[in-house]
Parts: C-alpha cells; sequence; structure tokens
C-alpha cells in the first residue's frame, strides 16, 4: 500500500495549517454535513454577491481528508464566479469517484489534483467530499444555484 | 511469577486461515474482534457439510433432508441454550443480529400498547419511564428512545464516570417505582468496561421492572449464565462469537415471551390462520417468522462448540492477559489517552484511545498500510463520544487468537503514525 499516494505534502501542509477556516458574516447560505461512519462534521457558509462566491468560511472536525479538502475547496472557488465553482465541484466529484482511473486537470483543479490518490480508497472518499457536498448544499440554500430535484435535503 | 495463558494461542490460529492473510505485503494483525470475529474452519466446514449434504427449509416437509435440517437447526438452538444456562433452548429466539433481538422486545412494548387486553408489563404510557445506561451501543439506545417516543414513556439513564464505570450513585433515583423495564450493557463496546449487573438487576427488581442485557460483547468473551444473571431477557450475536453473520439470539424467560406479542409476523409463526385471524405458535416459533438462517444456525453451533471446549473461563483469563497488555503498551506511548478504564479489572481487551493531534481515520489507514486492522470512528456509541469529548476514538480489540506480538505492531505502527503526522 502506498501511503504517500494517500498522504501527499500537499495535503498534509493543507491539513496543518487549513486556509480560510473560520466562520463569518455576512452569508446567505450555511450548510452542516455529517459524515455518519467516522462522526466527521463541517458547517460551511457562502456568502454570494451578484455570480461570484464572495466568501466561503467554515468550521469543520475530521480527518486530514476531509480537513485537507475542505481548505482545498476554499483555495478553489472563494472569489470565484459561481459557474467556474460548480464546474470544480463537479470535476472534483467524478474525480473522487473515478476508483483512481481519473486524471486530474492541473489546470482547473490545482491542489485539488492531490487528491487523486484519495480515490484508490473508497472508505476515505466520504472524507474527501465531504466540504464540497456543504458547498453545494450551501449555494442552493443562499438561492444562487437551482434547487437540485427532490429538494435541498 | 503469573500464570500463562491456558489458551494454546499458536494452535487456535492454525484454525483461522485468514490470519495468514496478508495486507500488501505484511501479514494481518486482526484487532478489531469487537466488530465481527473471524471464524475457524470448523465453523465453516460445518455450515459447509451441511449446505453441501443436509440443506432444506425446517419444520415443514417429512423428507429426510427436512428432518436433518430441522434436527440441526433445533439442535443449535439447544447448543445456545445450554452454552448461556438457559433452562430450556425454547427461552432462545434466534433473530438476524443483536438490533433485531432488541428490537423484538422493544415492538413488543409498542404492539401492546395497541393491543386490547395486553400484559400491563409491556404497556408504557406517559408517565413510565424505561431505563439504559450513557454507555449503550446504539442498538440498545435508540430502539428504546424511539419506544418512548411514540408511547409518551420517558426515556433515562444510568451516568458514566470519568473511568469509564457506571455511575451507580444515584441508581435508586434513576431506576424507581416508575420504571417498567432496565435495559443495559454487559460489557462495553467502545470502552470495553465488563458492568458489574448485580446491583441494578437487584434495583430493577425490587421496583417490579422488567431487567435486560445487551450481552453482545459478553457472550463472545466470558462466561455468562441467564439464571446466575437473574435479567429477564439478553441479547447478543452470532458473528462476534466465531459465528457467521445473519443470526442473532434473543434469550427471555419462558413466561415473559408467552406473554409478549410478535414482532413479525408470517409463516412459521402461526398455529392456525383464517382470512380473518390468526392464532400464533407457542415461543420460540411466535417469534420466528419465515425461513430461519438454517445454514447460519449451523454455523453457530459450531462456533459454541469451538468455545465451550477452549473453555470460557480461559478466554477470559487469556483476554484480561491481552488486556492488561495493551493498556500497558499504549499508555507507554507519546500522545495517546485512553478512553475508558485504565486498568485491567472489569474489563475486556477492548481499549479505545486518542492520539493526539491525528484523527482516528488516519491512524486507521497507517495502521492498515502495516497490516493492522483496528476500528476508527463513533462505534455506533455516539453518545459515549460526547461523554468524553471526542468525536471519535481508534479502538484495538482482542479475542481468543490475538498475540502480544500483534499488539507490539500496533504500537509500533503508532510511531510510524507520529511521524506522518509530525
Amino acid at each position: 500500500m502506498d501511503l504517500d499516494e494517500l498522504y501527499q505534502e500537499v495535503i498534509l501542509d493543507h491539513y496543518k495549517r487549513p486556509r480560510g477556516v473560520g466562520l463569518r458574516e455576512p452569508f446567505e447560505g450555511e450548510s452542516h454535513q455529517v459524515n455518519p461512519t467516522c462522526g466527521d462534521e463541517i458547517t460551511l457558509r457562502v456568502h454570494v454577491e451578484g455570480d461570484t462566491v464572495a466568501d466561503l468560511s467554515y468550521e469543520n472536525v475530521g480527518c486530514s481528508i476531509s480537513k485537507a479538502s475542505a481548505s482545498v475547496l476554499y483555495e478553489l472557488v472563494n472569489g470565484a464566479n459561481i459557474d467556474d465553482a460548480l464546474a470544480r465541484l463537479k470535476e472534483f466529484t467524478a474525480l473522487m469517484n473515478s476508483r483512481g482511473q481519473g486524471e486530474a486537470d492541473e489546470e482547473t483543479l490545482e491542489d485539488a489534483v492531490a487528491f487523486t490518490g484519495v480515490s484508490k480508497y473508497p472508505m476515505r472518499v466520504k472524507c474527501a467530499l465531504l466540504g464540497w457536498m456543504a458547498f453545494k448544499d450551501a449555494l442552493v440554500r443562499a438561492e444562487a444555484v437551482p434547487t437540485p430535484e427532490g429538494g435541498a435535503e | 511469577m503469573e500464570a500463562a495463558s491456558k489458551l494454546d494461542v499458536e494452535s487456535i490460529r492454525a484454525d483461522f486461515p485468514i490470519l495468514q492473510r496478508k495486507i500488501g505485503d505484511k501479514t494481518l494483525a486482526y484487532l478489531d474482534s469487537a466488530a465481527t470475529s473471524q471464524r475457524p474452519v470448523q465453523v465453516t466446514d460445518a455450515m459447509r457439510q451441511f449446505t453441501d449434504y443436509s440443506n432444506a427449509n425446517i419444520s415443514r416437509s417429512v423428507h429426510t433432508l427436512a428432518s436433518e435440517a430441522t434436527d440441526a437447526y433445533e439442535g443449535a438452538r439447544a447448543k445456545v441454550a445450554s452454552f448461556i444456562g438457559a433452562i430450556s433452548p425454547d427461552e432462545v429466539v434466534f433473530t438476524k443480529n443483536s438490533t433485531e433481538s432488541i428490537n423484538l422486545i422493544t415492538y413488543a412494548f409498542q404492539n401492546a400498547a395497541v393491543e386490547r387486553g395486553a400484559d400491563p408489563r409491556f404497556v408504557l404510557k406517559p408517565g413510565d419511564e424505561v431505563v439504559v445506561t450513557e454507555m449503550e451501543h446504539h442498538a440498545n439506545l435508540v430502539p428504546w428512545q424511539q419506544l418512548c417516543l411514540r408511547t409518551g414513556a420517558t426515556l433515562r439513564w444510568i451516568g458514566i464516570t470519568e473511568e469509564g464505570r457506571l455511575d451507580l450513585d444515584d441508581l435508586d433515583e434513576v431506576v424507581n417505582e416508575r420504571t417498567k423495564v432496565v435495559s443495559f450493557v454487559h460489557v462495553a463496546n467502545l470502552l470495553g468496561t465488563v458492568n458489574p449487573t448485580s446491583q441494578i438487576v437487584a434495583r430493577a427488581k425490587a421496583v417490579g421492572a422488567l431487567v435486560g442485557l445487551d450481552s453482545s460483547q459478553a457472550v463472545p468473551h466470558i462466561p455468562v449464565d441467564v439464571a446466575e444473571l437473574g435479567v429477564d431477557f439478553m441479547a447478543f450475536t452470532g458473528h462476534k462469537m466465531l459465528g457467521p453473520t445473519g443470526i442473532g439470539i434473543l434469550w427471555a424467560k419462558a413466561e415473559l415471551l408467552d406473554a409478549m406479542p410478535p414482532f413479525l409476523t408470517g409463516g412459521s409463526m402461526i398455529e392456525t390462520v383464517t382470512m380473518e385471524r390468526t392464532t400464533f405458535a407457542k415461543a420460540p416459533a411466535k417469534f420466528e417468522a419465515g425461513t430461519p438462517p438454517v445454514a447460519e444456525a449451523v454455523g453457530l453451533a459450531a462456533a459454541v462448540e469451538y468455545l465451550e471446549a477452549l473453555g470460557m473461563e480461559n478466554v477470559r483469563a487469556h483476554e484480561k492477559e491481552l488486556a492488561g497488555y495493551m493498556l500497558e503498551k499504549l499508555e507507554a506511548v507519546d500522545g495517546v489517552t485512553i478512553i475508558g478504564p485504565r486498568v485491567p479489572i472489569g474489563r475486556g481487551a477492548t481499549v479505545s484511545f486518542e492520539l493526539e493531534g491525528v484523527h482516528p481515520h488516519d491512524v486507521g489507514q497507517i495502521l492498515d498500510s502495516e497490516g493492522v486492522a483496528v476500528r476508527v470512528g463513533h462505534h455506533c456509541a455516539k453518545p459515549t463520544c460526547i461523554r468524553f469529548g471526542v468525536t471519535a476514538t481508534t479502538r484495538a480489540s482482542g479475542y481468543v487468537y490475538t498475540t502480544t506480538d500483534e499488539i507490539d505492531r500496533m504500537v509500533s505502527a503508532l510511531d510510524k503514525v507520529r511521524k506522518v503526522f509530525a
């Protein structure tokens, strides 16, 4: 088992020095997500100005993968155009669900490329996606994107 | 000098092919038996022999296979009954797992609440109280909690001390004349605590309440005798005691089973059926609707035989040594905090701990890379986690096949964890 592939330097760095952490005002949408298998939690807020994610703020408890992933999410979507942010969300989700077969585009995913190895560990994919699911839900709650089929929950 | 373990662990290990398994290039060190135990070839062989040679549905046809299958299934029931000191095999109900066993009891209460002429011991109403403990596995918490929400009864619980023991100081207040039923954990799955039962059972009896045990983590590890315990019901499961998944056990006093409304209804649990009405079979059949897990019962019987041959006193002694060793070694690791009793007295070889600054998921992942399998997470005991201010723990648990060498491997793997996350 190649642990270095999972615990890449860039992941450990985001874990030890998370970017953008803390809950801030103002915000229009807030989401609380829990991983029931391990008890990891995140509360994440989005502040939307026009078509831009003006601020993304969060508090979380969890493992290195889930905390680093939230930090990387912050770097990728904070200040981004909502459509671009959604495109990255889609790209990252697809990468995580690729069971190690996905190829990450460093142009768009930047540090999130380091999570490619995580997709080989099915037990950890949920950790990596926790913050991203909260982001998606917070955008819906902020009414920045249409409510998906079946509602926001 | 302490007496050596009476178990011949090396020859036991030879019965468990999975212990030869490699994880990557490392030999498996399986320290997750509290989640599920491994199975000896004797169990697998018995199930295979039954499947290859005698498989049939039970209690229906008159052909030879049906008769053999029925004998095998009922024989398993008798074996389990004698293993736990039940006075009759009819007091043993086979279920799917401990969770279903406990739901069978809570649904007896719930069904009694809406049935005319139900035994008043099972009829809950506002003002009545149900007592559990703060160290329950979700299986012995959520069913009672939901029952209370549906009937208006109040759920109360016995707390936990800082040392991870039940806090019995206010037992007489928590268990009182309003209490209808007390259901508590025998051996705690997260803390490893072996709870003293006599005081709680005596108090429950004194106030006229029914009293039962979740013995999922007890029956596999210590001698258990239902008559000696003096309880009314007890739940446990096959897969934690060297048996297969898919079979659990509810033991209850015959008189109680007779008074309880059935949980699941359908085939095999009836006496007569018309389009309008049904009368039910006597227990245990009354609680075993549909085709039961026959091959699993055969496997469970083989597991019980295996444990009986080892001797449950020897199993307990072996695990006491393991617990002492695990506690000593883990306490010596920088940054480790044990959650639960720190002395190998009144506890089993299941030890939860925190490693400062590292999430249990990460601990478990790195241990796995060294071939060491532990459980990480909240262990389906979230209230216990909350009590100790942690979201999750790493838990190592040993059994009859566990060696001190495997514990040493876990401890040295913890050094690697510390290096990666330093």
